[in-house]
């Protein structure tokens, strides 16, 4: 039974040690066929996903349940992604070493236990292995100084956020006895058995969540990394590891310290509005298109905290169906960045778009598709995952978090709307160099989902109420 | 003779923390004293675990402290190599020297 409910974790770290072994074993450049087999690798975990036993196994520390089932289908769709935007830039790059998709693949597989930890044991483990994975990413590019800087700056804020969330579990394993989560919310039903030292316990652990997500005040590492991170590892960093971070957060907060919603109730309030705030005015300033992709990322992480924050089912379907249309919206962006290529030169800056309406219609076409999206304009998907946020938390009383959050959805407009103003309404740049196939299909299956999606959001609104309805017995 | 009970084992514990934080923070000079503060937060988190667990009699704890070993091996592995590949292109490790993207 055990095996078998963790059998997509167990297939995928199976198959990730399969393809390292092809890649070390042949001589020739295997980057793009490891490739092709991580992709392999992650549709058939999707199945097992889909087709595996729901259940709790090893004692109660792994749990496999429709919420772990909604979150590790978007962790592979988009780590998935993530391997095939990698696909040209890396052989650009000089970067076209198999273990590149390895390392998504395990990063993956972290995540994904992240979704079913049920346990802080396994909880932590599910994190280590995706930070440590993304650690190396994240300095990919070896021969580069920023790439180099950038892994170096997420590994030390990353570690102390590690030891801090560690530390918060020690403090909450002393404190209440256990580290199963269906054990600690036993006890924690007691309101006696709430010392301040669970409290502080508490507080570490979001903490260390929030440093995942990039949540203010934990944002610092954000612009620099995204920056300096090869743009591919930067479209990946940008979308798995928030939703399992954000889903693992989500998870804690409402199963073992579910009966403490009041305390930390108060701590995700402040920790989205800051979020919101410094995302969208923070965003205005930027000239390098990944840095301003940083700022907005802080501040879609906000709008999806607003949803934990109502702490409720209805709350958590919103943050569920919001990062679902996050995730396309991410990758396609940064496959539009990631095809911003001048004469064999990777271009980063807002300005390089200048014109693009002229010289590339389809690409600006895609690339005004998204930035509407993420400014929460209808059609588009991105306008219902905020309408589902904003009326959860209006159904709660939580009016001042719905009013900001609207307010700051201005004020991010304005930025994602300055970008399209620069393709289609300045004069042309030089033209970029020819876009693969890769890139034009993350491109455009992204663009067509963030377009069409409204005419047929019921199932994922289904799927995400079915995962919400799981933690709010 | 005083004996040695929870509380101390506690107090230690959260001096150490708050030592590898301030390491980490107010340490201008090299990155390798990061990578240490580092380690240093990680021994008070085991500590803290050994502690409670001895005090519960749940062997939870001590099984977690192993991982948290493990895992700080491989940490440092991995962070050392970062810092590797940072000197070899900065040609420094110097705290001050992180800079060339402005945050």
């Amino acid at each position: 039974m055990n095996w078998i409910l963790a059998l997509p974790e167990l297939v995928l770290a199976c198959c990730g040690m399969a393809i390292l072994v092809i890649g070390v074993l042949n001589k020739r450049d295997m980057f793009q066929a490891c490739s092709m087999l991580t992709v392999g690798a992650f549709l058939l975990t999707a199945v097992l996903v889909i087709a595996g036993p729901t259940g709790v196994g090893y004692s109660g520390m792994y749990t496999a349940d429709a919420f772990s089932l909604f979150v590790k289908l978007m962790i592979l769709a988009a780590a998935g992604l993530g391997v095939i935007v990698a696909l040209d830039y890396n052989e650009h790059a000089n970067m076209q070493r198999f273990e590149f998709p390895v390392l998504v693949l395990y990063a993956a597989t972290g995540m994904m236990l992240m979704a079913s930890s049920s346990n802080m044991m396994t909880m932590y483990v599910g994190v280590e292995l995706m930070s440590l994975s993304i650690y190396v990413l994240a300095a990919f590019a070896r021969d580069e100084l920023r790439s180099a800087e950038a892994g170096l700056k997420y590994f030390v804020l990353g570690a102390l956020a590690s030891g801090l969330m560690l530390y918060g579990i020690s403090l909450v394993y002393g404190f209440s006895g256990s580290m199963g989560f269906e054990q600690m919310a036993k006890v924690l039903a007691d309101p006696a058995k709430v010392s301040p030292g669970l409290v502080v316990g508490l507080v570490f652990i979001v903490a260390g969540l929030a440093f995942k997500i990039s949540a203010v005040p934990f944002h610092m590492w954000t612009p620099d990394v995204y920056e300096g991170a090869p743009t591919p590892v930067t479209a990946f960093m940008g979308t798995a590891p928030k939703v399992a971070a954000m889903a693992l957060l989500i998870r804690v907060m409402a199963t073992p310290f579910g009966h403490l919603l009041a305390q930390w109730q108060q701590l995700i309030v402040l920790v989205a509005i800051a979020s919101m705030v410094l995302g969208s005015f923070a965003a205005i300033a930027q000239k390098n298109i990944k840095r301003l992709m940083a700022y907005s990322s802080i501040g879609h992480m906000g709008y999806a905290l607003i949803g934990l924050a109502a702490g409720n089912a209805v709350g958590v379907r919103g943050v569920l169906f919001y990062l679902f249309t996050y995730i396309f919206m991410n990758a396609g962006t940064f496959a539009c960045i990631i095809a911003m290529r001048r004469k064999g030169r990777y271009v980063e800056g807002i300005a390089d778009l200048a014109g693009l309406s002229r010289t590339d219609p389809a690409l600006a076409m895609w690339l005004a598709v998204f930035m509407f999206s993420m400014a929460g304009i209808p059609p588009f998907s991105g306008f219902l995952g905020k309408y589902f946020i904003f009326t959860a938390a209006v159904q709660q009383g939580l009016w001042t978090l719905a009013v900001i959050g609207v307010l700051t959805s201005v004020v991010g407009a304005y930025y994602y709307i300055r970008i399209i103003k620069v393709m289609y309404f300045d004069a042309p740049a030089e033209a970029f160099d020819a876009r693969p196939g890769s890139l034009s299909f993350v491109a455009a299956a992204s663009g067509l989902f963030t377009t069409l999606f409204f005419f047929y959001p019921a199932p994922v609104v289904a799927a995400a109420e079915a995962a919400a309805k799981v933690l709010f017995r | 003779m005083l004996a040695v009970g929870l509380g101390h084992y506690l107090t230690v514990s959260a001096l150490l923390l708050v030592m590898g934080i301030f390491g980490i923070f107010l340490n201008r000079k090299n990155v390798i004293v990061i990578l240490m503060s580092v380690e240093l937060i990680l021994l008070a988190v085991n500590l803290n675990l050994v502690a409670f667990s001895a005090a519960l009699g749940d062997l939870a704890g001590q099984v977690l402290a192993m991982f948290v070993l493990t895992v700080a091996a491989a940490e440092a592995a991995i962070g050392l190599a970062i810092v590797v590949i940072y000197f070899r292109n900065r040609g420094s490790i110097e705290v001050e020297d992180v800079n060339m993207m402005k945050g």
